[in-house]
């Protein structure tokens, strides 16, 4: 059962990915993140001293600030604010500075679908920019089911208000092994099959979830190789130095 | 390793109070690898639910919940405005006519201060707007009043008096509860052409106004929606916790489902476990118990208020 979509792509199909980090010349860390239409810019300012009051100060604190394109910042906003800190919380490693807080602001440029994940991947690769120690990356796919069970990935905004339920999902990015095989043994289940975060809108089926979130996970292996290529240390275009 | 030992003799001359204070994640290990939890419960069991219809009178509907020490308070009015041209038989329940809005005053909690009003309210006020609009509870025609020029429109407003963990669950079941409870005030046409509420005790007598809806009656609910909040710590799933166990496990997964089986919502935003599959099917198995217990919690006190 085919699903003709609006842009010509396949189901399964992504849209082009484009990352550029560095681009802000006083946060300490900056990434762009593009997927298709949507844009989102993601600057990193920290680890600065002294955590905001209630928070643990043995452990680094980390705050969000979601801008969106125009209006003020309602309800909408305090949530993807939640929830991007609880999902970077996961991947940084907090215990390594603590009583510090880190603050990473989200600049929507332009909203055309899958707003969220682009989100985290900008926040993800900022903060690798900004050099803070993380456990592993975070890759972040949106999911959407259509009226006839189809699913599809990578909405465009059209495509996601006209669909049944979505499902926003941000997993571990895939290991690269650099042992020879076999010398580590799966307990179970892996890792890279966790989720870190799941958030749903609309109602559907408990196997339509289950089927959203292997779509997704296999198209995580496409995000993660995309970012592992994108922030491998830029190399200096004029000739190399160690000669 | 000098610290274990350190806390393994302190542990033993310690009280069980400063030992909680002091140490809350082993507090909680120990309890856990005995499947057992401080307070008596089980693992899996959630803490006694019960619902009050009609706690506030003025209202049109409305319901106080508790789970445990958690209590919400949720008060429901109708007011009738007129429908958006492109959907002239429905009522609304897109974002300008139906609000949801979930507070927490500074009663709740001592972490909640005038000046500092709590980071998770407008996030737990959105979800339950997105949860209640996906889960088709409410069927839109049935706020039509006249068609093309008068509907009803919903305020739903939920207070939080007291948070002890599991805040959405106890919010969501009493806006399923003061749904439930909801009564269509009783609406006439006046000189003027406009409906304005009947008061209760004269039904148009004095002017022999017409009543355009006579019968006093329910909003029929179709599907409501039920959630539980678990929360993960290592290989433990430990059901509708208290905000202590909040506090000592970041990690929590809240899945809701409706009467006829569909996920409307699963939500688990970050938190230093990764969850395998496995571990959510675990999720919402408990979750559809919890449902059917609920179910009967709300049916029991609804047909109370019906004998009355």
């Amino acid at each position: 059962m085919e699903i003709d979509r609006i842009d010509g792509r396949s189901p399964n199909q992504l849209r082009p990915l484009a990352c550029s980090r560095g681009i802000l010349n006083r946060a300490h860390g900056s990434a762009s993140w593009s997927q298709g239409d949507t844009k989102v810019l993601a600057a990193v300012y920290g680890p600065k001293a002294g955590t905001k009051k209630n928070e643990n100060p043995e452990r680094a604190c980390i705050e969000v600030i979601w801008k969106p394109k125009t209006g003020q910042s309602g309800k909408q906003e305090k949530e993807y604010e939640m929830i991007l800190k609880r999902t970077l919380q996961s991947i940084c490693i907090l215990t390594i500075n603590p009583n510090t807080t880190t603050s990473i602001i989200i600049q929507v440029v332009q909203d055309d679908g899958s707003l969220l994940p682009c989100a985290i991947n900008a926040a993800c690769a900022a903060l690798v920019d900004a050099g803070i120690p993380l456990k592993h990356l975070a890759v972040s796919i949106c999911c959407c089911l259509a009226s006839s069970g189809y699913v599809i990935l990578d909405p465009t905004k059209q495509e996601e208000e006209g669909m049944k339920a979505f499902a926003y999902l941000v997993f571990p990015n895939s290991i690269k092994l650099i042992l020879p095989e076999g010398s580590s043994h799966a307990q179970g289940e892996r890792m890279e099959d966790g989720i870190v975060t799941s958030v749903t809108h609309g109602a559907m089926s408990v196997e339509d979830y289950f089927h959203c979130l292997d779509r997704g996970r296999a198209a995580t292996a496409k995000l993660s190789d995309f970012l592992r290529r994108n922030l491998q240390p830029q190399v200096l275009a004029d000739g190399s130095k160690a000669g | 390793m000098g610290l274990s030992n350190v806390v393994g003799d302190l542990s033993l001359e310690m009280e069980v109070d400063a030992f909680r204070r002091l140490f809350p994640l082993r507090f909680y290990e120990r309890h856990l690898s005995e499947s057992i939890r401080p307070d008596g419960r089980t693992l899996k069991s959630a803490r006694d639910t019960s619902v009050a219809l009609g706690a506030v009178a003025s209202a049109d509907g409305s319901a106080l919940t508790k789970i445990g020490s958690t209590t919400m308070l949720a008060a429901a009015k109708m007011e009738v405005m007129t429908p958006s041209a492109d959907a002239p038989d429905e009522g609304s329940i897109d974002c300008c006519f139906v609000a949801v809005e979930y507070y927490m005053p500074s009663i709740c909690s001592p972490l909640v201060r005038p000046g500092r009003p709590a980071e998770i309210a407008p996030v737990i006020s959105k979800q339950l707007y997105d949860t209640i609009l996906s889960s088709g509870m409410i069927d839109l025609k049935e706020l039509s009043l006249i068609s093309g020029k008068a509907a009803w429109m919903v305020y739903l407003d939920i207070y939080c008096l007291d948070a002890d963990g599991a805040l959405f669950d106890a919010a969501l079941l009493s806006a399923v509860a003061a749904f439930s409870h909801l009564r269509f005030p009783v609406v006439s046409l006046n000189d003027e052409g406009r409906l304005v509420m009947v008061p209760e005790e004269g039904n148009g007598d004095k002017s022999g106004k017409e009543v355009v809806n006579k019968e006093k009656r329910k909003l029929s609910l179709s599907s409501p929606p039920f959630s539980l909040t678990c929360a993960l710590h290592k290989n433990y799933i430990l059901a509708d916790p208290t905000s202590e166990e909040e506090a000592v496990m970041e990690t929590f997964v809240t899945v809701v489902l409706n009467s006829s089986g569909h996920l409307v919502s699963l939500y688990k935003p970050g938190g230093p476990v990764l969850t395998q599959t496995s571990v959510i099917q675990d999720c919402i198995a408990l979750t559809r118990q919890r449902m059917k217990e609920v179910q009967e919690i709300l049916d029991e006190s609804i047909s109370g208020m019906e004998i009355d």
